[in-house]
Formats: C-alpha cells, sequence, structure tokens
C-alpha cells in the first residue's frame, strides 16, 4: 500500500538536519509521498527505513526482461488504469504455443510459421514477441529436444511451459542463457523452480489459483526472488477480466506488492477464431504476455494492430515523415494527392488511393501530425504551406504536369494554391472513401 | 494474506433504453430490446449490475451496395437486392438482435429513392422481421430531413431508432421522434464534448433523455479505433460519477469501419504477408467489435455473419457473471 507522508516521516531520523535541502524531516516525508524527492538526500536515515521505503518508492508494477539482448521484450511497469489518463509502456507480448509432442521435420516446419508472423503495416514492421514450448509429452528429454530444435531457429524469446523441475531444469540447460521466461512455479513445486530461475537468472512465471492464493504464492516467491511474472490460473474469459483488472487496479491504487508484477494470460478456446477473441480482451485489459495457439498470419495480424492501437501515446499524434510517397507503379504523368502527415490520415488515403488500381504520388505536407481540418485552422494546411512544400518535397521533377488533387474539406484554398504554385489544383471527395470513384472518374 | 478487493463504489449507471414496441405498446415489433444500465465499466459484474447484454444489429442496405468486398456480399447472395430479404436472413439465419437499415438510395448520386419508396422499403423490412430497427438516411442533410421525418410519421408509434441527429442538423430528427415516438441517434464527430453539448441540444428540445442513443463516432481497428477506445472509456466514467448527459447508451458502426480498412480487403496475392483475405476480414471487424466491447458499446452495427458469431459468443462469454 502506498505510504502517507506520517508513515514516512515515522521511519526518518527526526533531526530536522535539513541536509536534504528541505527545512524539516516531515517537509521531506511530504515530498516523498508526493514522488517529488528521492530518499538518497537523506544522509542519516536507517538501512531499515531504506528497505521499508525503498518498497514503497519501487514502480506500482515490476519490470521484467524476457528474451536474449537484441531481441528482448520488456514486461510491465504500467502505471495507470486507463490510457487516456497518461499511456500504457509495454505492449503486450504475443506468444505462440508449439508442443513438444511435434519433432523432426513437423516441429521444425512449425517453428518456421511462427516464425514468419511478422508483418509490414501502416510503415512499420511488427511480430509476435515469444515462442512458448510446452510440456505435453511429460518426459524431460523430449522436452530439451523440442526447446533444442525452437531455439536454433528463432530469435524470438521462448517460454518454458512445465511444471516438472525435472524438465524445466533439462530445457533451461539448453536455453537458459538466452533468458526465456519459467513457466511456472506453483503451490507444488516452487521451492525447486526457484532455485532453477535463481541459478539461470531467468524471469519466473508463479501461477496461482484466483487472487488469494496468488498473492499468497507470489508473496513465498518474492522472500527470495523478484523477477516474476504473475498467472491467476483463472481461464474464465469473465473471471479473468475481472480478476486482472483487480489486480492493475490495487497494483496501481493501493500499490499491492504480491500482485505487483507484469501478468500472463492463456487462452483457453481451442477454435483459434475464439482465441483471437479473447486474445483482444487481454490485450485491452492489462496482459503483459498472452499465450495462444493460433498460427495463422490472417489471425495474428489483427492483433497486432489492436495491441499498436491500445499502445499509442493518446498525448503524441503518431506521424508519418513529411515527403512524397510513390503508389504503385508511378509514370511521368501520375496523379498526385496531397494531405496531411498524420499518420490516420495519411494511411487512410493510401489504402484508397491503392484501392483505386491507379499509380499515384501522395504528399504528405508536414502538418506536424494533425488532420486535414485541424491543420487548416491552425494555419499548418494552406495555399501557402502547402506551395512551399511543393517545392521543397521534390515533386516537380517526379511529374511532367502540374496538377494536384487537394481534401475536399480545404476547398477554400484552392485559389491561394493556384496563385502561390502555379499548379491546377482540383477539389477531391471530403472523405478518402470517395477517392477510389473519384480516381476512376478522373484518373483512369 | 488474502487480497483486500477495491471495488469503485459508482454513483451513476447508464441510462437503460428500450427500443422498438409491440403491438401492446403501439407498435407491431414481436419482442423489444433494452440496453444501457450498466453500472460499473463494462463487465465487471463484481462491482455493479451489467442488466443488458450488448445487442448486435445487422446492417441492411436498399440499394445493393455493390462496393462491399465479394467475401462479405457473397454472405448474403440473393438477398441483396431485397431489404425484406436480407433483413429476415440476417434474423433468422444469423441471429441479428436488431436491423440497422440505412436508406441509402434516397443518395440523389445512388437512386434518388423518393421519401415515398423510403417509408415502403421500411414497411416491408418491418413486415419481414419481428426484431426493433433502426432506420438511418444517406447522410445528406436536406434529403434525410425529408426522408427520416417521412419514415418516423408513417411508422409512429414503432419506436424505431432513427439517425443520425447531428450538431449542424438535430432539429427536424428530434421532433420527428417526439412527435411520432421514436428513439433518436445523437451523433458526434469523436469528440465527447460536442457528444454532451448535442445531448443538452436535444433534450432542451424536449425529447426525454430515455430516448438518446449515442453515437459517438468510431474509429476501425488500425485506423484510429484508439480514439474512439479512450472515449468509450472516458464517457463511461463520466457516467459512473454521475454526468447524466453522457449516461446513455452508446452505438458504434463497427462493420462500415473494419470493411473500410485496407487490411480487411486486400486478398492474399497482393499481400501474401498478410495471409488469406475471407478469415483477415472476418477478423478485423470481430476484433473491432471486441475491443469496443471492452470500452462500452452497447449497439453494435455489424456486417460479416462470422464475425457476428464471433462477437455473440465473446458477448456471451463476458456476462457470465464474475465476482471477488
Amino acid at each position: 500500500m502506498a505510504l502517507t507522508g506520517l508513515d514516512i516521516y515515522k521511519l526518518l531520523p527526526k533531526t530536522n538536519c535539513k541536509e536534504c535541502g528541505n527545512p524539516t524531516c516531515l517537509a521531506f516525508a511530504m515530498a516523498l509521498a508526493a514522488s517529488k524527492t528521492s530518499l538518497d538526500k537523506c544522509p542519516h536515515v536507517s538501512e531499515q527505513a531504506k528497505e521499508t521505503l525503498g518498497g514503497a518508492s519501487a514502480p506500482p508494477i515490476k519490470l521484467v526482461k524476457v528474451g536474449k539482448s537484441g531481441y528482448e521484450r520488456e514486461l510491465g511497469d504500467e502505471v495507470v488504469l486507463f490510457r487516456h489518463d497518461k499511456a500504457f509502456f509495454h505492449p503486450t507480448c504475443i506468444a505462440i504455443e508449439i508442443s513438444d509432442m511435434l519433432s523432426g521435420t513437423e516441429l521444425e516446419a512449425k517453428v518456421e510459421k511462427v516464425n514468419a508472423l511478422a508483418f509490414e503495416r501502416v510503415g512499420q514492421t511488427v511480430s509476435i514477441d515469444m515462442i512458448a514450448v510446452r510440456n505435453d509429452s511429460g518426459n524431460p528429454d523430449t522436452f530439451a529436444n523440442a526447446v533444442k530444435a525452437v531455439a536454433d531457429k528463432t530469435c524470438f524469446a521462448t517460454v518454458l511451459i512445465s511444471e516438472d523441475p525435472a524438465a524445466m531444469e533439462k530445457g533451461l540447460a539448453v536455453i537458459g542463457s538466452s533468458k526465456p521466461l519459467i513457466y511456472a512455479a506453483t503451490e507444488a513445486n516452487y521451492e525447486k523452480i526457484v532455485e532453477l530461475a535463481k541459478k539461470y537468472d531467468c524471469p519466473l512465471a508463479v501461477k496461482g489459483e484466483g487472487l488469494d492464493a496468488t498473492a499468497a504464492l507470489v508473496e513465498k516467491v518474492a522472500a527470495s526472488y523478484k523477477e516474476l511474472v504473475i498467472d491467476i490460473g483463472t481461464r474464465n474469459l469473465s473471471q479473468a477480466l475481472a480478476e486482472m483488472t483487480q489486480i492493475r487496479r490495487l497494483a496501481i491504487k493501493k500499490r499491492f506488492r504480491p500482485l505487483g508484477y507484469p501478468v500472463i494470460a492463456f487462452t483457453a478456446s481451442d477454435n483459434p477464431r475464439d482465441e483471437i477473441m479473447e486474445a483482444s480482451v487481454y490485450i485491452t485489459k492489462y496482459a503483459s504476455v498472452v499465450v495462444m495457439k493460433a498460427d495463422e498470419k490472417s489471425q495474428i495480424l489483427p492483433l497486432t494492430a489492436l495491441r499498436m492501437n491500445i499502445y499509442t501515446d493518446p498525448q503524441k499524434p503518431s506521424q508519418v515523415e513529411p515527403k512524397v510517397y510513390q503508389i504503385g507503379a508511378v509514370t511521368k504523368d501520375s496523379p498526385v494527392y496531397v494531405t496531411t502527415n498524420f499518420s490516420l490520415t495519411y494511411y487512410t488515403v493510401e489504402g484508397e488511393i491503392s484501392g483505386s488500381k491507379i499509380p499515384s504520388y501522395i504528399i504528405a505536407c508536414p502538418t506536424d501530425g494533425t488532420s486535414v481540418l485541424t491543420a487548416w485552422a491552425a494555419g499548418k494546411f494552406n495555399g501557402e504551406k502547402i506551395a512551399e512544400f511543393l517545392k521543397a518535397c521534390g515533386i516537380e521533377d517526379m511529374v511532367s504536369h502540374r496538377n494536384i488533387v487537394i481534401p475536399g474539406y480545404v476547398a477554400v484554398i484552392k485559389g491561394a494554391l493556384e496563385e502561390k504554385s502555379g499548379w491546377k489544383v482540383t477539389v477531391g471527395p471530403a472523405e478518402a472513401s470517395g477517392l477510389p470513384a473519384f480516381a476512376k472518374a478522373h484518373f483512369a | 494474506m488474502p487480497v483486500q478487493v477495491l471495488k469503485e463504489r459508482n454513483s451513476s449507471k447508464v441510462t437503460s433504453i428500450t427500443l422498438g414496441a409491440t403491438k401492446e405498446q403501439g407498435g407491431t415489433r414481436t419482442g423489444t430490446i433494452t440496453v444501457g444500465g450498466e453500472a460499473s465499466l463494462p463487465f465487471l459484474h463484481f462491482e455493479g449490475e451489467m442488466p443488458n447484454k450488448p445487442v448486435i444489429a445487422m446492417e441492411v442496405v436498399d440499394r445493393v451496395p455493390e462496393e462491399w468486398n465479394e467475401e462479405l456480399k457473397a454472405a448474403f447472395e440473393g438477398v441483396m437486392d431485397s431489404p425484406a430479404a436480407w433483413a429476415k436472413k440476417s434474423v433468422e439465419e444469423f441471429g441479428a438482435d436488431m436491423i440497422f437499415l440505412k436508406l441509402q438510395s434516397a443518395d440523389p448520386e445512388l437512386g434518388n429513392s423518393s421519401p415515398e419508396k423510403c417509408i415502403e422499403t421500411v414497411k416491408s423490412v418491418l413486415a419481414a422481421v419481428g426484431v426493433p430497427l433502426a432506420v438511418v438516411g444517406c447522410g445528406i442533410d436536406e434529403v434525410d430531413n425529408k426522408v427520416i421525418a417521412a419514415v418516423a410519421e408513417a411508422c409512429a408509434g414503432e419506436n424505431l431508432l432513427l439517425g443520425f441527429a447531428t450538431q449542424e442538423n438535430y432539429n427536424t430528427i428530434v421532433a420527428a421522434c417526439m412527435v411520432h415516438k421514436h428513439t433518436v441517434i445523437a451523433q458526434s464527430p469523436l469528440d465527447i464534448n460536442i457528444c454532451k453539448q448535442l445531448n443538452i441540444l436535444i433534450s432542451e428540445m424536449g425529447l426525454p433523455l430515455d430516448k438518446i442513443i449515442i453515437d459517438p463516432s468510431i474509429g476501425g481497428l488500425g485506423y484510429g479505433i484508439e480514439y474512439a477506445y479512450s472515449i468509450g472509456e472516458r464517457g463511461r466514467i463520466g457516467t459512473l460519477q454521475g454526468d447524466k448527459m453522457l449516461a446513455l447508451p452508446t452505438l458504434g458502426t463497427i462493420g462500415f469501419e473494419a470493411w473500410k480498412a485496407k487490411e480487411a480487403n486486400v486478398g492474399i496475392d497482393e499481400f501474401p504477408g498478410w495471409g488469406e483475405q475471407a478469415e483477415r476480414g472476418i477478423l478485423w471487424e470481430a476484433v473491432t467489435a471486441s475491443a469496443l466491447l471492452q470500452s462500452g458499446l452497447d449497439i453494435l452495427v455489424m456486417r460479416h455473419p462470422e464475425a457476428v458469431k464471433l462477437v455473440r459468443k465473446n458477448i456471451g462469454d463476458l456476462m457470465v457473471p464474475n465476482s471477488l
């Protein structure tokens, strides 16, 4: 639970020595409670107070790292319940499960398929993050072989799924240096599994059954090892949503330490489409890792898009680089469209233009990532500014004509733009969805 | 140590609104639908009741939407030239809770249908299905003011859900709803302040708040869904804290937004890296719905029957009571 200024004051030397820069110890305590200063400013604080207060000032949800360097993923360290309060920082990792019942070429083919779950979309490359190997066989050697086959073929971080310490030990012997996530310590096996986690210095998932049991088990484990991820063990979607919301709430609002760790979720359905639906709930509501079996590109792409959207910073409009974009096999006669560099606007326009199947240029003007009307209202998307960028962006050398299409919402700038640039301006549709019909009518 | 569960004590809840009217109530529907009433964030049954499940309204258009994706059109093959048959199939075969009828052919460029023709279409759909009906115009204010007013009068007492009232154009449609006993869709452009302002303007005209459904506008998956998601959350939080002018059920045109995305439409031949199109399109729509269910949407306007099926199961799973 978060400490109040008075709680902190009780632990300070109460000498009012002023060496911390505050007039009194109480003032210092108040500043600490408000996270406006740090404990190391006090030269006289006792070791015991440091331990108690250090814990209280740690982030509400621990940052845990999984995977070898270069392919490492960071989990947790979130500070809000709602993205509009600040932002979500560490996107949910998507982990695809592989059974150790597969072997030989079958296993190789499966790893290759999962490895290929990377996508180019809206100018970015996104992919899954982890491969989870599950010890379905119950045999430690079979598990180790499967782990090795996966480790040989993938750069993704791995999750080792087995509650059998013997199997886990064999798996870690193969891949322990790449920081896999060990899944899982349970009430039955935690002493042995924690020893393995310490030995290999790997993050460890603690699996309980419901909130109370999980918190109790985490407390036992955390007494000696703190690189933890939580699984509440609940697979019923509604109950899991309630519990995962509660975990985030207790961690952030109450600084409840036993639940202040990233959370891992598993889809329960055997139907890949239903798994995607479950996973979409876990991406919006607080999972740091979601493990699933669905492995088709067509199924994973929508999830990566959702994750990207939910984890964008609401305070920072996403932008594309202001420049000329070539859509399709353009020539010197291809039409030229102009829009803003707000990525949402740009990619909506780009989608429609490429859908029109008529090779075209799109000029994304520098508008600081604002949309057409906002940019126009702010004077960033008027005749003068667009004319300047027409000169600067190099389009004059790319096409032999001087015709440009502007968004319908800024029809009023037509005159000024023609005058300043010398280009002939055509007013396009107000909504991007009108572009294919417009393109067909004007340029086909 | 047992966990001290933290429950929010919410002071207020979403207004419950009933759509459609049975014979006894002055309409012809075989059943009505009630939406809203939530006293917590979405599906957190442990701290507030959620008396009504979110519902799926399937979209029907009064002209053949040639521009729709082939995959979508295939699902409605043989019925797209008849709104009544299309609606009937949507309800009987695909389990739609409601029908969302778009009178697009009123657009001078898409058929220029007269108000009389539009009334005929609405009546044919009312005759074909027993579920409540939402009816919206073609999106051109002058046309819609004539068409929707005429439909409101011709279907007086049905408690249709009529749209769209916007900040620029709400008088005619709101008056029609008041006089002929319908419910209105108040549409705002992804802006919670305009959303609230419009509800104030409409209720100042005399339409009670329990006759207003909010369409806050949404972005589809990949194209601005996060704005809609956060506006949904902010609206629900405001509602729970007692803001009456936000405390209304919400509607989102999921199918329309999702199927605008390139990712839902392009073939695997063009984008081999994105996988098979049919599956991708269906999930693009279903995940758009799923995310917005998590931010509090009450009425989901959808297109693809397979996406509808997935979302119905998702709603069912999430309506299972949870407790802490």
